[in-house]
């Protein structure tokens, strides 16, 4: 029994996946991952491809069953509830997807206004005025008439994050939210996620490939080796991680290796950071002689 | 194989049981329905019209041909051509035209969100897929087919009536008395029973290919095509079926 829900403030945990499996035929694809996504917080679940982050994700939001564990929220078991109760559950849960998944046939304003439509009381205004405050918050308030097909791959990432965020919900959950986008526009899409997740204090779990996200947006990082969580820390955490592994996927080329050492010089100037990296690396020490 | 068949019956059979749940909003499933309803209904108008004129015109001049005896009165042409049209053409031929229009349709639809992942959007906002994208499509053809087998048989016996005129085999009035000649009221029974069940297949089949989807472009295609394919061997089957059913004890 976990009794993470009782520790204060920062600590307490929103998402909690406990020891899950999943395998496709004889393929195991998640071997027993326990991992916890924080409240408040940018979650990333990184990894090369085919170590299972998208599993993973797919399992969290119940687009697939896990074989084995399970997955809770805010303390409730997701894995066990029943339809009705997933349908309830899933109202608080936004969702990004690669593709954006917007409605071809809609508006973006439409896009944006369908998960209004389907749960929300109010009044058409009230509706269209809280359909605007999205897109205004995503910089799309001049595109509302256009249709997906009209915009960018940029500005579709966009219009999916409004229509994740226009219900309010406590988790927000992207798949991918670079894929296909230029750098310019992938720091615009990461730092839209960062602000909504710090200003809602909502429970955010990415799931990429891209390592400027990592460096800057990384509150909480779960790295994924061959379906099983190798590393878990922050992007502060990364840059001195000795893990070999975690460092040869995310320093792969020469030139982020230089950025690495770069970083790190930079974070030694920072006394307040090199205090509590020591403060890291003895209390390491001190659980190895106990461990001894 | 055997396994492969039951296991695809059992689906179908759960998909249609996913359907039923309490909509989210009656009224958004009010709209898609009647977005289904004109896409279905009013879609497929057109090319129900062009083919039940030809195929009652066809029907007329092929009957006068092979009727070509004195002691035959005229009027039966029109007998031959209403029986035709009412028992067969209208319902099996109108399905199997609006089987390749409709069922690709719905097919590739729903091929195509569960591709680009708007099924898992629509899934993920914590409505159920099946009775939203599903049952619409279902409820609309059961209601847009049967109307469109009517107006084919209309359609059709109009057109046979104006081939027969226009090439001078039958005038207006022998047409309207052979019309008249023995009509049985039950053949409109059966001919309806018959297009409810073919929109069940209509819909239902292409639907269950299009939501299964998996991969990309190529599997919308063959989903596509599987589907029509399926749906008309399905027709085929049911037809005889039915008739053997309602209409062997005479």
């Amino acid at each position: 029994m976990s009794f993470q829900h009782l520790l204060p403030g920062n600590l307490y945990y929103m998402i909690e996946l406990v020891n899950i499996k999943k395998s496709f035929g004889d393929r195991e694809i998640l071997k027993d991952v326990t991992a916890t996504m924080e409240s408040g917080k940018v979650n990333l679940i990184i990894g090369a491809s085919g170590s299972g982050k998208t599993v993973m994700m797919k399992c969290m939001v119940g687009l697939m069953e896990v074989d084995a564990g399970h997955i809770q929220y805010d303390k409730q078991n997701f894995t066990n509830l029943d339809v009705a109760g997933r349908k309830e559950l899933r109202k608080q849960i936004g969702m990004l997807f690669q593709s954006s998944a917007l409605f071809d046939s809609m508006t973006v304003e439409q896009n944006v206004m369908f998960p209004l439509d389907m749960f929300s009381m109010g009044t058409l205004r009230e509706k269209k005025k809280r359909v605007l405050e999205c897109l205004d918050r995503v910089n799309l308030k001049d595109a509302a008439k256009k249709l997906p097909a009209e915009i960018s791959g940029g500005m579709k990432k966009r219009v999916g994050i409004a229509r994740a965020i226009v219900l309010n919900p406590k988790y927000l959950f992207c798949d991918e939210p670079n894929s296909g986008l230029d750098p310019q526009t992938s720091l615009v899409i990461d730092q839209l996620i960062k602000e909504l997740t710090h200003e809602n204090n909502m429970t955010t779990v990415i799931n990429t490939h891209d390592m400027n996200t990592v460096m800057e947006s990384g509150d909480h990082i779960v790295y994924m080796f061959q379906g099983q969580k190798q590393w878990e820390g922050n992007n502060k955490d990364i840059i001195f991680s000795k893990d070999q592994k975690l460092n040869d996927f995310i320093f792969a080329s020469e030139f982020l290796r230089e950025a690495k050492e770069m970083r790190q010089m930079d974070m030694f100037k920072d006394k307040d950071w090199r205090e509590q990296f020591k403060k890291q690396a003895e209390a390491g020490s001190d659980e190895k002689k106990a461990a001894e | 194989m055997e396994f492969k068949f039951f296991s695809l019956f059992g689906q179908f059979l759960l998909m249609l049981k996913g359907m039923f749940t309490k909509p989210e909003n009656f009224r958004m499933y009010w709209k898609e329905f009647m977005n289904q309803c004109v896409d279905i209904g009013i879609g497929s108008l057109g090319i129900v019209v062009i083919i039940s004129i030809f195929m009652g015109g066809v029907t007329t001049l092929q009957t006068a041909y092979q009727l070509v005896s004195n002691f035959v009165p005229k009027s039966t042409i029109a007998q031959v051509v209403r029986d035709t049209i009412v028992l067969e053409f209208a319902p099996t031929l109108t399905c199997i035209v609006l089987a390749g229009v409709i069922g690709s349709k719905i097919a590739s639809e729903l091929g195509n969100m569960r591709v680009s992942e708007q099924i898992d959007a629509i899934e993920i906002m914590g409505i159920n897929t099946k009775g939203y994208l599903l049952f619409p499509k279902i409820a609309a053809s059961m209601l847009m087919i049967p109307a469109l087998v009517i107006i084919a048989g209309f359609l059709g016996i109009w057109g046979g009536k104006t081939a027969g005129v226009m090439s001078g085999i039958i005038s207006n009035d022998e047409y309207w008395r052979g019309l008249r000649q023995e009509f049985k009221p039950y053949n409109v029974f059966f001919a309806l029973t018959k297009s409810y069940a073919f929109a069940f297949i209509i819909s239902t089949i292409p639907s269950f290919y299009g939501y299964n989807v998996n991969g990309g472009a190529l599997e919308i295609g063959r989903a596509s095509t599987r589907s029509v394919v399926v749906t008309c061997i399905l027709i085929l089957v049911a037809d005889y079926g039915l008739s053997a059913l309602l209409l062997a004890n005479g």
